[in-house]
């Protein structure tokens, strides 16, 4: 069976919702690109690897979750605007619904001392987990020396200078762009 | 009741900052929500932060606690559209226009020089994140058990974290 490169695919808006909430109940431990992959791509064929990997590639460098900018792309792939929408609406629901709940009980007990205790070793765990995840984004990303100078930038200006995200993300950014600008035909490969 | 608005202004602002994960945007989530508004103590937002961790789906679910802490389950709803909704809306439409920008030359541009800042942003994050979590050397040891453990495994981390809470507890005795 060969699949086409795009697969037209009859997929209602009722089967993208609860395909995506299946996905937010059970992507437990990060890695939601994982879990989407296996359903989009593997199990249901909505579509094909070149145009996840494709779509992946655009949700790292857009603002907003890589997740969520997937469910919302996949979601206008399948069926337009609402598509997106309940694909967001989906992959959205369980985990709000259960933060909802573990904040009430974070209110309500978050003060005795048996939760205090664990508090801190589900702190110190995410600190591990979130510079794990750092590292391993940076090994994917870090392809030259030149790289090192705009993370540094980055982390000196929030880390250091306390500078607002924002600013940073504008001028480094920015400083960024410009040292990968397009270059002249005559300058870079002369084959193109 | 009056918070509504307040509460949309900043999810939205906060979720055009998470460009490279919602970690990006956690110096700046503490700044307005925390040290701004008072809607909660470093701490609580640590926790709640780090308590998001176990939770499935996209990993800035936490952001509706913080909704339901000012505003109840209203505050929740809102602060999950203001979060998601602009750059959904964002996507959706850049997603359209991104196959036609094929042979933009700066499109390439703006994928590579932003990929260094958000890792910079990552780091920054999690450093801003490590200062209210790591209060003792019980926390700090499970900090670094857990990243040798990630980095070298394939251990579920949702996991790592409940190991953390029992791995607390037990201190505790």
């Amino acid at each position: 069976m060969t699949a086409p490169p795009t697969p037209v695919v009859d997929a209602t808006l009722g089967q993208i919702f609860r395909v995506f909430l299946v996905i937010g109940a059970t992507s437990f431990g990060g890695g939601v690109m994982a879990y989407l992959r296996s359903s989009l791509v593997e199990k249901r064929a909505w579509i094909d690897d070149p145009t996840f990997v494709q779509m992946l590639a655009m949700s790292q460098s857009l603002p907003g979750l890589n997740s969520t900018n997937m469910a919302v792309l996949v979601g206008d792939r399948l069926r337009g605007t609402m598509g997106a929408v309940a694909a967001l609406a989906g992959i959205c629901l369980p985990g709000g619904l259960m933060m909802v709940a573990i904040g009430m009980i974070h209110r309500a007990h978050g003060a005795r001392p048996e939760a205090i205790a664990m508090l801190h070793g589900v702190a110190g765990a995410a600190v591990g987990l979130v510079a794990a995840v750092a590292v391993q984004i940076g090994r994917k990303v870090l392809t030259r020396i030149d790289d090192l100078v705009f993370i540094a930038l980055a982390i000196v200006g929030v880390s250091v200078l306390h500078q607002s995200v924002l600013l940073v993300l504008a001028v480094v950014g920015g400083m960024g762009i410009w040292w990968y600008r397009p270059r002249t035909a005559a300058l870079e490969s002369p084959g193109r | 009741m009056s918070q509504l608005p307040t509460l949309i202004w900043v999810f939205a602002y906060l979720s055009l900052l998470t460009v490279g994960g919602g970690l990006a945007a956690f110096p700046e989530l503490k700044f307005l929500t925390v040290e701004v508004y008072h809607w909660l103590g470093f701490q609580d937002l640590v926790h709640l932060y780090s308590l998001g961790q176990v939770a499935p789906g996209p990993n800035m679910m936490m952001v509706a606690a913080i909704g339901e802490r000012v505003a109840g389950l209203v505050g929740a709803a809102v602060v999950v559209v203001a979060f998601f909704g602009p750059t959904g809306v964002l996507t959706l439409g850049v997603g359209r226009l991104w196959q036609r920008l094929e042979g933009w030359r700066w499109r390439d541009a703006i994928q590579r020089g932003l990929a260094p800042v958000s890792v910079g942003l990552l780091v920054a994050g999690t450093i801003s994140l490590a200062k209210g979590a790591l209060t003792g050397w019980h926390s700090m040891v499970i900090s670094v058990v857990v990243f040798i453990l990630l980095l070298r495994t394939r251990i579920n981390p949702a996991l790592l974290v409940l190991c953390g809470a029992v791995t607390g507890l037990l201190a505790l005795r």
